[in-house]
């Protein structure tokens, strides 16, 4: 049944954590979209958003439960009882043979608040398993480690994305939002005017070309310009030193390891010339209003958390966390990345941002879940060591996937795909045949953005709600729907796996009540009413929290903590054999592993195949030209991509985007050396070769 | 496994920093009271931008959280490598099984007449830049704006010249060669830098000895002439301390000969940092020191490493000044087995030379273009090939990128719009097709709904456009921006 002809729903773009507003209207079967007034993209939308209404009718979509007999058969089409009870029978006779471990999960950061949290509840009670984690994994962890660390609290932004506007001064460190999210460009155009935009990137980027100074480090060399930079606030005397008395601890040690990193001595290892880090700091130092931003190109590395906790460190000598019209932020990528890692889709974690090895919380959270403590399993491996450990005698041997396409977004790549095949038991849930999919056993078709009611996190930590604004074609479920289903084959009590967004919602609200990301006191009727709600939001009356932090840190004695790190550099530093850093990143068009993307034509028209943008030197160095097929190698595999020659990039680097399937997964390249902390692959800087395809 | 560290500077702190955690029984022996302090910064310190705490590059508390014995204020007399004992200035022994000499390098003072009391110490006055102590004198003796002289126009000269100059006193360097950095920098080099620095209150006597230092008044050079001077800074070199290891027997060409594993010429008895010699390494840099230490630590944890020199960098340390040198600096022009590149700007203050050989840097002098300095660094360090555009080299990325857009003169397949990739040929097309305004080339093609970046550049095409297109009027198009 048609929603109401010609109604406009007012919603947001299915895309990354800017979450723009967007009104979808469902015309004569077809939808179209188009943007609102919102605060994060006032206004504006990219042409992903633009064109995200195909995604709603794209060719190929997965209306009816695929399932294939045994491996190499081909995956045919099933009724949903059939596929739901081969499932089950599946999990069962697996967990009796192996235990609950052999089961595991892996979830995403595009999925919304209330299956993040359903789909954490399920693999805790439902399989058992500890076997659970996410492929925020690979995107902001790094930097929710270094924020919990500082500060106390993981919010992507503890301010919203607004007050950007009234600073003087904005560094973003390996963010090139001017293609990743290209409306959030407004927020930061008011400093670029005033010349207080810096940028740091190995690529001068279209976002580094807006800026007043672009800062081109060596790939794996933020942390020792970080430590730079502190030496120049130091030595110019911009030390905030009233600021760090009242509200930090730890400079003293911290003053000890970058007072070994003048600027001189970081210019050889990093590139930059001196004069430029003395420049920023200037800018920064000096402007009324200031903020340092970090994305994934200073965060995925294997020494990701000091990275980001030393650009903190910068911040805080600064003086400029914790105070209105300034500060410290990450931008989340994923949709729903600020939420999906706060409601216990992650190893380690329960909802509301709890740990799952603290008694309380593991009291809390069974509490509401009405089972005992001992029942909740413990923490399981981080999703790299879990993809890893697939299909291996300790490993689980089967695997639930929740909107993520591993087989593309994982680091080495060709290895994931390699334990995915070694599975007994493959299943996702999806609602087009991702590459992840397509090798699995069983498959879910499920509802997407604008077909089902469910809330997002965006990066300001604000709560959405995203409304059902068309009906799903006929066949499809919701991933509540699958949760459920198979929690009953599973023996579970019906009641506890509800398929209703708003009731999930509210239990969720129950089971993060007292935890950090608190959303006990927002609701649908809140939301709905356009409440901007940003979490902690503790009771239903609480206005919520848009700026954490004014009036103390997280930590027990609200001071902010230094954090004590030193300059490391990447896991595989250039050699003879493979002499050149690769990077990767995205382009505009497209969206994390481009399941979605790659189907919208004006997306693919545009952005068609995977390139590899090498500098002019460069590739005549390596004998490759221009517009022809070139192969990069690392030690883990190789990638056929076209050049691109570009005045653009550092001589000894090449960049490669990640959307592209097959044998232009830029992931076959990258590096699995994980960060001691978060567990973060060095998806950012490996060692490789360039050669003629 | 008694690691004993005779120095606590620069090579010996690190040393004992890298060895931390390593389960070795380690002792530091440091002659000076307090803890060991950066080097690199004392300039900073004359400057009065950081305090001598500042500089400190352990806490007070260092060796007892790592477990460290550290024996401050206490001098080594003598090394005795066949009982592998240490003998200190407070008569205790110290028992080792691998010894390392961390001990420096002392000031060298000229042979200028009363510059030295006749018991050796520096005349009242006069010090030398070389440690703390000096750097609390310098700044102590340097207030009120007393004139000074600086003696010795290096790398250390200079930085101590700039920062007491920029406290305001009058400054003059006299230097014996006829340029400045003469290790560093060629005569044209040497003369743009002399030429940068004097408007920044330094005066310069080249190619002139001090021959008397007369207290209270300054100091007379060889020319007659006299340098008025409250403050006489000596920075004229310095002199591998090796007095322990002479008198142990151990060989010495300067300072204590080491190989590629830091070994000195006994069992167990190492050396890094100023006091060492390794072969084809220049003394008096901190990171052929802290290389060193590295190397030397591994080894010392039972790992196999080696040490084959550090590639040397020079860099003039202060705010305004920027200046690179590195490797070989004197090749002429001309040479036929190397190729140099060479830019001389002196009335803005830039200089730059660059010496090739088979395509790689091998040397450089870089003055006034901070990032010609940073990219030839790189390339003299990992010995990659230079750009085969010699010239952009030499200008970096003083480049001009263009001034206002013509729309004109735009190809059609320019991408006007990145966020909704719409080129000026869609935009042309779609106001030939109809959309004759600012808001309908908007809202046909979605160029400038994105970052909204482009939407100056979409005003001034729909302005050509419309001059193009007598049908519409130009106030009618609705060119705003946001």
């Amino acid at each position: 049944m048609p929603v109401d002809a010609r109604v406009e729903v007012d919603t947001h773009c299915p895309y990354c954590a800017l979450q723009c507003g967007m009104v979808v209207r469902d015309e004569r079967a077809e939808a179209t979209v188009a943007p609102r007034e919102f605060p994060t993209n006032r206004g504006g939308l990219c042409q992903k958003g633009w064109t995200s209404a195909s995604l709603l009718t794209t060719p190929g979509r997965l209306t009816t439960p695929l399932l294939r007999e045994r491996r190499g058969a081909p995956l045919r089409p099933v009724g949903w009882a059939e596929a739901l009870d081969h499932v089950a029978l599946r999990l069962r006779e697996l967990r009796e043979r192996l235990g609950p471990d052999a089961v595991g999960v892996f979830g995403g950061g595009g999925l919304t608040n209330e299956k993040a949290y359903l789909l954490g509840k399920f693999a805790r009670l439902a399989l058992g398993t500890s076997k659970i984690d996410y492929n925020g994994r690979f995107c902001m962890s790094s930097a929710a480690a270094a924020g919990i660390k500082a500060f106390g609290v993981d919010r992507g932004l503890p301010f919203p994305v607004a007050d950007l506007a009234e600073a003087d001064a904005i560094l973003l460190v390996g963010a090139n939002v001017a293609e990743t999210m290209p409306p959030f460009m407004r927020h930061v155009r008011p400093a670029a005017d005033k010349g207080g935009l810096i940028v740091v990137d190995p690529r001068r980027t279209p976002t580094a070309e807006a800026a007043a100074l672009h800062l081109q480090p060596a790939p794996g060399t933020d942390l020792a310009l970080a430590l730079g930079m502190l030496h120049a606030v130091v030595a110019d005397g911009l030390l905030d030193h009233r600021y760090i008395a009242e509200r930090t601890t730890g400079f003293d040690e911290v003053w000890r390891i970058a007072a070994a990193w003048w600027p001189e001595r970081v210019e050889r290892v990093t590139g930059v010339p001196a004069a430029d880090q003395r420049a920023a700091v200037a800018l920064l130092g000096q402007a009324r209003n200031a903020y340092v931003l970090t994305a994934r190109g200073t965060e995925q590395h294997a020494s990701g958390v000091a990275t980001v906790s030393a650009w903190i460190n910068l911040c805080l000598a600064l003086g400029l966390c914790g105070r209105s019209g300034s500060g410290f932020g990450c931008l989340t990528g994923q949709g729903n990345g600020q939420g999906g890692r706060e409601h216990g889709q992650k190893a380690d974690q329960l909802p509301g941002y709890r740990k799952i090895d603290d008694p309380a919380a593991r009291a809390h959270v069974a509490g509401v879940w009405g089972v005992s403590v001992d029942e909740l399993p413990g923490p399981g491996p981080s999703a790299y060591e879990l993809l890893d450990s697939l299909g291996t005698p300790d490993g689980p041997k089967a695997l639930l996937v929740f909107g993520s396409n591993l087989a593309v977004s994982a680091p080495r790549a060709g290895h994931v795909a390699e334990r995915l095949e070694s599975l007994e038991l493959l299943v996702t849930a999806d609602f087009v045949l991702s590459e992840t999919a397509a090798v699995a056993d069983v498959v879910f078709p499920v509802t997407q953005w604008a077909e089902e009611d469910g809330t997002m996190t965006n990066l300001e930590g604000r709560i959405l709600l995203r409304s059902r604004a068309v009906t799903p074609p006929i066949g499809v479920r919701s991933d509540l729907d699958v949760l459920q289903g198979l929690a009953i084959r599973l023996g579970q009590p019906t009641h506890r796996f509800p398929t209703d967004a708003a009731t999930v919602f509210a239990e969720l609200g129950r089971a993060s009540a007292g935890g950090p990301a608190d959303y006990s006191g927002i609701s649908y009727d809140r939301l709905r009413a356009g409440e901007a709600l940003h979490w902690p939001v503790p009771a239903a009356d609480h206005p919520g929290t848009p700026r954490l932090f004014l009036n103390g840190f997280g930590h027990p004695d609200g001071l902010a903590r230094f954090q004590v790190v030193d300059h490391v550099g990447p896991a595989e530093p250039p050699d003879p054999e493979f002499p050149l850093h690769a990077t990767t990143g995205r382009v505009l068009q497209h969206y994390q592993s481009g399941a979605q993307t790659r189907r919208v034509p004006e997306l693919t028209e545009a952005s068609p195949e995977a390139f590899v943008e090498v500098h002019p030197d460069t590739a005549q160095r390596f004998d490759v030209h221009d517009g022809q097929w070139a192969t990069v190698t690392s030690r883990r595999g190789s990638v056929r991509a076209r050049v691109r020659c570009v005045q653009t990039i550092r001589p000894d680097t090449v960049f490669l985007p990640f959307h592209f399937p097959g044998a232009q997964r830029a992931n076959l390249l990258t590096n699995p050396a994980l960060d001691p902390t978060s567990r973060m692959p060095e998806f950012k800087v490996c060692a490789v070769r360039l050669g003629a395809a | 496994m008694r690691i004993t560290i005779i120095g606590y500077g620069m090579a010996g702190a690190r040393l004992a920093d890298n060895l931390r955690g390593s389960g070795a029984s380690i002792t530091v022996i440091g002659a000076e009271k307090h803890p060991a302090y950066n080097r690199i910064l004392l300039s900073n310190v004359v400057a009065g931008s950081m305090t001598p705490d500042d500089v400190l590059l352990h806490s007070p508390e260092w060796a007892r959280d790592n477990g460290i014995a550290l024996r401050l204020g206490v001098a080594a007399t003598s090394i005795h490598p066949a009982d592998h004992s240490v003998v200190l200035s407070d008569g205790s022994t110290v028992d080792y099984d691998a010894l390392v000499l961390a001990t420096g390098s002392n000031p060298w003072i000229p042979p200028t007449d009363g510059l030295l009391e006749p018991d050796g110490r520096p005349a009242q006055g006069v010090v030398a830049f070389r440690n703390l102590e000096d750097c609390h004198q310098i700044v102590g003796m340097a207030k009120d704006f007393a004139p000074v002289a600086v003696l010795g126009g290096g790398l250390l000269g200079l930085e101590a010249a700039r920062g007491l100059a920029g406290r305001g006193c009058p400054v003059t360097v006299v230097h014996p060669v006829g340029h400045l950095m003469e290790r560093q920098l060629d005569p044209a080099g040497g003369h743009v830098l002399a030429r940068v620095l004097r408007p920044k209150g330094i005066e310069f006597r080249l190619g002139q000895l001090a021959t008397k230092y007369l207290p209270g008044k300054g100091l007379l050079l060889d020319d007659g002439s006299m340098v008025a001077a409250d403050l006489v800074v000596v920075s004229a070199g310095a002199r591998p301390e090796t007095a322990l290891a002479e008198a142990a027997g151990l060989a010495v060409d300067r300072g204590v000969v080491v190989d590629d594993r830091l070994r000195a010429s006994a069992p167990d008895v190492y050396a890094i940092g100023d006091c060492a010699t390794h072969p084809g390494t220049v003394g008096g840099l901190v990171q052929p020191a802290w290389d060193q230490a590295a190397v030397l630590a591994r080894l010392l944890t039972g790992a196999d490493a080696r040490y084959r020199g550090t590639p040397v960098v020079t860099r003039l340390k202060t705010r305004d000044v920027d200046l690179a040198s590195m490797g070989e600096v004197h090749v002429e022009p001309h040479t036929s087995d190397a190729e140099v590149v060479r830019l001389e700007d002196p009335s803005r203050g830039r200089y730059t030379k660059i010496v090739l050989r088979d395509d790689r840097v091998t040397g450089a002098i870089v003055l006034g273009a901070p990032d010609v300095a940073a990219a030839v660094t790189q390339l003299h360090d990992r010995g990659t090939p230079a750009p085969a555009d010699r010239m952009a080299l030499l200008l970096g990325r003083a480049m001009p990128s263009g001034g206002e857009v013509d729309p004109a003169t735009l190809p059609a397949s320019t991408l006007i719009c990145r966020c909704n990739t719409v080129d000026k040929g869609r935009l042309v097309g779609a106001w030939r097709a109809g959309a004759r305004s600012f808001d309908a080339l908007v809202s046909t093609t979605m160029a400038g709904t994105g970052c909204g970046g482009c939407r100056d550049t979409v005003c001034a095409l729909s302005r050509w456009l419309a001059e193009q297109d007598p049908v519409t009027e130009p106030e009618k198009l609705g060119c705003h921006t946001t």
